[in-house]
């Protein structure tokens, strides 16, 4: 079944027993279809990602299946304003994830601050404290554009390998300046 | 005395354990937000209880000193992005005591039809939550299908789906289509029978009632002593309710019940809310059905207001209880003072009090039953 699908990528050993392909193929195909999220509600985002688990969209269907646990958890969807005391927290349960972890920042306060761009106690981007992967920009955004950004993070991880020790292309370029 | 009791008297003093500090938040999924509680626990009984807030301050009361009015209704969005509309709609409502403008009746039958929605979204979002919270994850999915709905009905109307912006000074952002308003009826009709669906799944299931029937239990005195407002006093049997005590947009006009709990237990403060469901449907009905012909926007309210020096004081019946808002002004283009009378904040604050002596597997039912809205309590 597998190699009437993917011709390209894979192929059949003689008797049909085996096929071959690259590990690094193998490896992403299993880990970008079950990204499992960590439920990590900050603000408003939370409610838009609480509505893509439920009925209408469903994201169980992708694979995402939301963990209560850092440590159980793949990636991080970072939705709503964060706190410079919430900064701490964050970067304490990004360390308790196990690798590789991804990052989705979603909504304009995780990107860059949003409308509390001159607020004295929001960090403007998560991006300055972990690396981000995929960014989605709205205020909230939909949970259709939260969908599309697991679509593209998957995308990403498709393309990681183990030679270049299993980073996706954001986390090799690292994050931006912490003390801008 | 049995054999097995007199075995757990003679084991009780080894078993006799320590304190233990018990960390519950910031990301917890069950605190709805960001809400750390320091709980020191003995055995299975909390001895102590410490809400940590402020994982969520952003500061919109500061904030708003350096926008203009028209500005500040869009930080009020976020407070409790859960119901919007009634923080546009107090917001708008002290700014308009402050300006001496008046909204247009067609104006306050919208904002009256919106909160009353808005509020229903909101409750079915507690009701979906609450379930979660208890161990039932299948009325989530029945209550965001309702609720989907409804955020349609907005999107339509405005574009956003959470964050309005809807209510402005003055009146409201655009007039509703005939489409919307056919739509918004269809929807009502719609959501009356579901109303009875979810009493079967969730308010009169066995053990969700075990889990909250006589759990969490707050007196009339106490809720009166606390100042706790909302169907969180409701529950108790304190008969106040904004909309009818206080009555604007020309809530006199709609006939509506106040529903009252008996005992004040979770239960009670849950099933308030599912009452208060039924009533706010109620008044859509009725708004839409008289809903007066005239502009939608008040005349006469500048691009940029600069409302004489002075002070006002507007509040309304939020989802969550009483919403206030302090607005000072001295004659400048900003607020020179904004405080938010938060029910979330408020209600918050009897876990202290009110979670020493409880179970651990209750800490979750109380808290869950009083609904807060993190974005609200640390503004």
């Amino acid at each position: 079944m597998i190699l009437e699908k993917l011709p390209g990528l894979t192929k059949g050993l003689p008797g049909g027993e085996l096929l071959l392909t690259t590990s690094d193929y193998f490896i992403d195909l299993g880990r970008k279809q079950s990204l499992w999220p960590m439920t990590f509600g900050l603000a408003c985002c939370a409610i838009e990602m609480m509505a893509s688990y439920a009925s209408r969209l469903d994201f169980d269907r992708m694979g995402v299946i939301p963990r209560a646990s850092p440590r159980q958890a793949d990636v991080m969807i970072v939705a709503g304003t964060v706190c410079k005391k919430m900064a701490e927290p964050i970067l304490e349960i990004y360390h308790q994830m196990p690798e590789p972890r991804f990052v989705i920042s979603m909504g304009s306060c995780a990107n860059c601050g949003g409308p509390y761009y001159d607020s004295y106690s929001v960090l403007k981007g998560v991006d300055r404290i972990v690396p981000v992967d995929v960014y989605i920009a709205g205020c909230p955004p939909r949970p259709e554009a939260l969908q599309y950004a697991v679509v593209k993070l998957q995308e990403e991880i498709a393309k990681m390998s183990l030679k270049k020790g299993l980073a996706t292309s954001q986390q090799e370029k690292g994050s931006r300046d912490i003390n801008a | 005395m049995n054999d097995a009791s007199a075995m757990d008297a003679a084991a009780l003093p080894a078993l006799k354990s320590d304190q233990l500090f018990v960390n519950l938040g910031p990301q917890h999924p069950s605190t709805h937000g960001v809400l750390r509680i320091g709980l020191t626990i003995n055995g299975e009984v909390i001895v102590k209880a410490v809400p940590d807030i402020g994982y969520l301050h952003r500061g919109t009361e500061k904030l708003a000193e350096l926008r203009n009015y028209h500005h500040c209704v869009v930080l009020t969005d976020r407070w409790d992005y859960v119901s919007a509309m009634p923080n546009n709609l107090v917001f708008c409502l002290a700014a308009e005591k402050l300006m001496g403008v008046k909204a247009t009746p067609r104006a306050d039958a919208l904002r009256v039809i919106m909160c009353e929605l808005n509020r229903v979204a909101s409750h079915l979002l507690f009701f979906g939550t609450y379930g979660i919270d208890l161990g039932a994850y299948t009325p989530f999915l029945y209550a965001f299908r309702e609720r989907e709905m409804i955020l349609d009905l907005f999107e339509m109307l405005c574009g956003a789906r959470l964050t309005y912006n809807y209510i402005r000074l003055g009146g409201v952002m655009v007039d509703v289509s005939p489409e919307w308003l056919k739509r918004a009826t269809e929807f009502v009709e719609y959501f009356k029978p579901r109303l009875d669906e979810y009493d079967t799944l969730l308010t009169y299931n066995p053990i969700f009632m075990a889990r909250t029937r006589g759990v969490g239990i707050v007196t009339a005195e106490e809720a009166v002593d606390w100042a706790l407002s909302g169907p969180n006093l409701r529950g108790s049997g304190v008969d106040h309710d904004v909309r009818t005590a206080d009555p604007y947009c020309g809530y006199e006009q709609y006939r509506f019940e106040v529903p009252l709990g008996k005992t004040g237990s979770c239960w009670d403060r849950y099933f308030c809310r599912v009452q208060e469901m039924r009533q706010s449907i109620r008044i859509i009905e009725q708004a839409i059905a008289g809903l007066p012909s005239g502009p939608f926007m008040a005349p006469g309210v500048a691009k940029i207001p600069k409302p004489a020096p002075g002070e006002a004081y507007a509040h309304v019946e939020g989802s969550r209880g009483d919403l206030g808002i302090y607005l000072a002004s001295d004659g400048g283009i900003s607020p020179f003072r904004m405080h938010v009378h938060a029910p979330s904040f408020i209600n918050l604050a009897m876990l202290q009090e009110k979670l020493v002596g409880m179970k651990v597997s209750d800490v979750i039912a109380l808290l869950g039953s009083i609904d807060i809205v993190l974005g609200e309590v640390d503004r």
